[in-house]
């Protein structure tokens, strides 16, 4: 192979490979990054649908960029403006009765159920003390257990002291809450149903649960602990913004990003990283590649299981991954008029979600090969608050459906018209005459995002977030601190600690243990 | 109520009714689901005839796995540890399976029929493992135990029972060399191979031949002494020619619920197994992070015991002190006139000055013996005939 050009070789520019790059040609290496797609971003780009309209094509709200992301890479510098933040949650009922949460208050609480008023700040407070346990642990690389070096050793110390500080009652409450579900939670403090419901709704979007399954309390502590203090909001342009700007930093610090060039495999010198080939045969040599592309494709077809051993292959297939989360992209001639709902609650984010057993319904479909035909939807229109994404007057909309199953029974592509009917209806439920200012729509099935963003699964989070692949255990026991058996070989993918959501932790972390190992990288 | 009509639990292999015929002794043991003969008639006259005749084991329990397909060579080259381009079409090799771990699963004969064309015997059974292993890899694994009888026939007039049968060029089948012979409607797969460490044969065949192969080896009025033998006879001869057992010597390491109980190759003494140098296989990258420590763990040795009692499951000690080690197989070898074993010993356990204590009882008296043991060579028993091509007429 020729003479190493780069010090490393970065495959993927989703947002983490992206945040992975610029760290390494921050710290002064020279690095390549290698993006299959024409479009840098990954999962979180904006496309124009038809001409005239732009819409967040996955990813559509940002509230989890981790804030030493923002500050560190300088986004702000590069280009990332914010149109909206601390977006308001609705939550929609037919009757026009909606529920609306924002920070620690709630409004329209239906009679009878007053005293959710109360407990609503007492929940977010609580729940947020315990998710504090685990957002001191986002940008760390999680320890491995039973070894005898300092920095394992140490943090492991920090998290038995995050969870110690908490103090008796609390350690305690959070042990008992830890692994329970979503729903028996929720039912504990609240009367509401369709304040169990968005709460339940933020515990199970984008995983493979339901609201009663297990683990459902972990998801909702993950995402509580990933939040950023800017709430939910709105990158001016969309979520492609939010890549542009980590790619204008990349780039500023001399990383090389080619976009269009899918790497075909991962080559081996002597068992060590020699570089990449890409689809086209062009060979790129590099003595450390970091994969931002989920474990189980970076393992099994850029490493190749020729290269593995048998026990880690296993290990690798079973990486639980299934998505269940579909994406539906409206180009509208009007702003959709939600019964009840005024323009300010429009612009923020719409759930439907209206209690428990709605979308534990609609989960069970998905554990039978079936999409639902009542799904849970988050639904915003950021055209509200951002007037570069659709013509004057007019709107786009992206919508988040679940629950729809990766593995469907019967053909996605057969069963794509009839899928899109039924979130069409589903929504005009509520916002009648929705379906005339159609002027465009596009699907995404998890299907899609195996084929056309390339997550194996279609999982969102490169791999379900649960207790068996939480911190040590993410992807998987024995690759969870970023380097892999292969050595000069890395992962930097949501599919590692800390796991999904537009954050670039993964990619931080990652470039750390990368920068702290590779003596040449 | 009703009574469920009563099952034998265990399978009888296709010569059972010949083996059961013979077994005087009825004494049987089980064997991956069937029943074989342990002892024929007697342990000792069993031992002889391997190293004086010829004598006949049932193999038929023996798990045998079939790897077919376009790529079954890379496949049996991940599988095992060995170079599988060393072994050409037409051999039989000796080889060992590791886990991640570099630890040993198993170790087993593997045939080489053509270029991708396998055979992999064993004695547990590993379809799930040798199944994963083939993914990414277009090979078909298929479990053929069922579909093959064999019979290990060895000793030193083992060559000569197989001319007076028929097979023709015999005497010049190499050690590790496999041959077909057209018997009956079908035909008999000879290999050069055997457990005996001394001359020998293993047959293979349709099972619905077996008996029939067997009455043409077990000849009345035999001038070739031919006899059966049963598996604790199997056992002695094993531990002569140096042979290790799994379960005896060693524990796969799948079946060990003791992450330290498992073995690398290195540790059996078999590192010469090992190739380093052809591309990735199974535990590699282990190994070669056990080769580039300190020293191994653990060292399995062959030792010579000083006086005549064997020294089964006894400790081994540094100057009578300190415990070093254990004996995993051990043995008074008639043949060669030394009390011999197989041990495992820490793998910083000094060369000299190590005693072995053994325990005897002297007609329900037991006595403490501490014997003075020395590492040795093996195998302990080691023929020229066990090697000789062509095979000399008697």
């Amino acid at each position: 192979m020729m003479d190493a050009k780069y010090d490393a070789i970065v495959i993927g520019a989703g947002h983490n490979g992206l945040v992975c790059a610029a760290y390494l040609a921050k710290a002064g290496r020279r690095v390549l990054l290698a993006e299959a797609s024409a479009v840098v971003g990954g999962a979180a780009i904006t496309l124009e649908l038809i001409p005239g309209f732009k819409v967040s094509t996955c990813a559509h709200l940002a509230n989890m960029l981790h804030p030493k992301v923002v500050r560190e890479l300088d986004l702000n510098r590069h280009g990332l403006e914010w149109a909206k933040s601390a977006l308001p949650t609705t939550v929609l009922a037919e009757d026009g009765q909606h529920l609306t949460t924002s920070q620690n208050t709630v409004t329209g609480i239906a009679s009878g159920a007053d005293s959710d008023l109360q407990y609503f700040p007492k929940f977010n407070q609580r729940l947020s003390s315990y998710a504090s346990i685990i957002k001191s642990f986002l940008d760390k690389t999680p320890p491995r257990l039973g070894t005898a070096d300092w920095s394992d050793r140490s943090n492991l110390l920090k998290l038995g002291w995050a969870a110690r500080r908490l103090g008796r009652d609390d350690m305690r409450e959070f042990l008992r809450i830890v692994g329970m579900n979503i729903a028996d939670l929720l039912e504990e403090f609240f009367d509401s149903e369709l304040l169990r419901g968005a709460l339940a709704w933020d515990a199970v979007v984008g995983s493979n649960l339901g609201p009663r399954s297990p683990g459902s309390v972990l998801t909702y502590l993950y995402r509580l602990a990933s939040q950023s203090e800017r709430g939910l909001a709105y990158p001016k342009g969309g979520l492609g913004a939010v890549t542009a700007a980590l790619a204008a930093a990349a780039r500023s610090s001399g990383a090389e990003i080619r976009a269009g060039s899918p790497v075909a495999k991962v080559l081996l010198q002597s068992d060590k990283v020699g570089g990449i080939r890409l689809e086209s045969g062009e060979e790129v040599a590099a003595p450390v590649v970091i994969s931002g592309a989920d474990p189980r494709r970076s393992f099994l077809r850029f490493v190749g299981s020729e290269n593995l051993d048998t026990g880690f292959v296993r290990r690798v297939r079973n990486i639980r991954m299934k998505g269940v989360t579909a994406k539906v992209n409206f180009a509208l001639s009007a702003l959709p008029a939600f019964s009840g709902l005024d323009a300010e609650r429009t612009g923020g984010r719409l759930l439907i979600a209206p209690g428990i057993d709605y979308l534990e319904r609609a989960f069970n479909h998905s554990k039978y090969g079936e999409y639902s035909e009542s799904p849970g939807m988050e639904i915003v229109i950021p055209s509200v608050h951002d007037n570069t994404l659709a013509p004057n007057g007019k709107h786009v909309m992206s919508v988040i459906v679940q629950y729809a199953p990766y593995d469907l029974r019967d053909d996605w592509d057969q069963s794509r018209e009839q899928f899109t009917d039924c979130v069409i209806q589903c929504i005009s439920r509520y916002a009648r005459g929705f379906s005339d200012s159609i002027e465009a729509c596009e699907v995404i099935t998890p299907l899609d995002l195996e084929r056309d963003f390339r997550m194996s699964g279609g999982h969102w989070h490169h791999g379900e977030i649960a207790f068996d692949q939480f911190m040590m255990m993410r992807p998987m026991p024995g690759v969870s601190q970023y380097y892999t058996p292969v050595p000069g070989f890395y992962l930097c993918s949501a599919g590692c600690h800390p796991g999904g959501g537009v954050m670039g932790a993964a990619g931080m972390n990652a470039a750390r243990q990368v920068l702290a190992t590779e003596v040449n990288a | 109520m009703s009574v469920l009509p009563y099952q034998e639990p265990v399978l009888p292999t296709p010569l059972h009714p010949r083996t059961s015929e013979l077994c005087r002794a009825n004494q049987w043991v089980r064997w991956a689901g069937y029943t074989t003969v342990d002892v024929y008639y007697d342990v000792e006259l069993e031992y002889f005839a391997v190293r004086n005749g010829a004598t006949l084991f049932d193999l038929s329990p023996m798990i045998k796995y079939r790897i077919v397909g376009p790529e079954a060579s890379r496949y049996v080259n991940r599988l095992i540890t060995r170079d599988i381009n060393k072994i050409k079409p037409g051999r039989v090799a000796y080889v060992l399976w590791c886990n991640d771990d570099g630890k040993v699963l198993d170790d087993g004969t593997l045939f080489r029929f053509s270029e991708n064309e396998f055979r992999l015997c064993a004695q547990d059974r590993h379809l799930c493992w040798l199944h994963d292993t083939a993914y990414g890899c277009d090979v078909e694994i298929e479990d053929v135990s069922e579909e093959i009888a064999a019979v290990a026939l060895q000793g030193p007039t083992s060559c000569a029972v197989l001319k007076r049968l028929g097979l023709s060029g015999i005497e010049t089948l190499k050690p590790f060399e496999l041959k077909h012979y057209d018997f009956a409607d079908s035909q008999l797969l000879v290999s050069r191979t055997g457990f005996t460490g001394d001359l020998g044969y293993e047959l293979w065949i349709d099972p619905r031949l077996a008996i029939d192969l067997w009455d043409s080896l077990m000849q009345p009025s035999d001038e070739y002494a031919i006899r059966p033998i049963g598996s604790q006879a199997l056992d002695l001869v094993r531990i002569e020619a140096g042979f290790i057992a799994p379960h005896v010597d060693f524990m796969p390491a799948d079946e060990a619920l003791r992450k330290t109980r498992g073995r690398s190759p290195v540790e059996l003494g078999l590192g010469r197994l090992v190739n380093f140098d052809k591309g990735h296989f199974n535990g590699k990258r282990a190994l070669l992070r056990e080769q580039e420590g300190e020293t191994p763990r653990y060292r399995l040795v062959g030792l010579d015991v000083d006086g005549n009692k064997p020294a089964r499951d006894a400790f081994i000690y540094h100057n009578r002190k300190k415990q070093v080690g254990h004996v995993t197989s051990a043995m008074w070898s008639p043949t060669c006139k030394r009390n011999i074993a197989i041990a495992s010993l820490d793998g910083d356990a000094p060369q000299e000055n190590l005693w072995v204590e053994i325990y005897v009882s002297k007609e329900l008296k037991w006595e403490k013996q501490m014997v003075p043991c020395h590492i040795t060579q093996r195998p302990f028993f080691n023929p020229p005939r066990r090697r000789a091509t062509p095979v000399p007429e008697r």
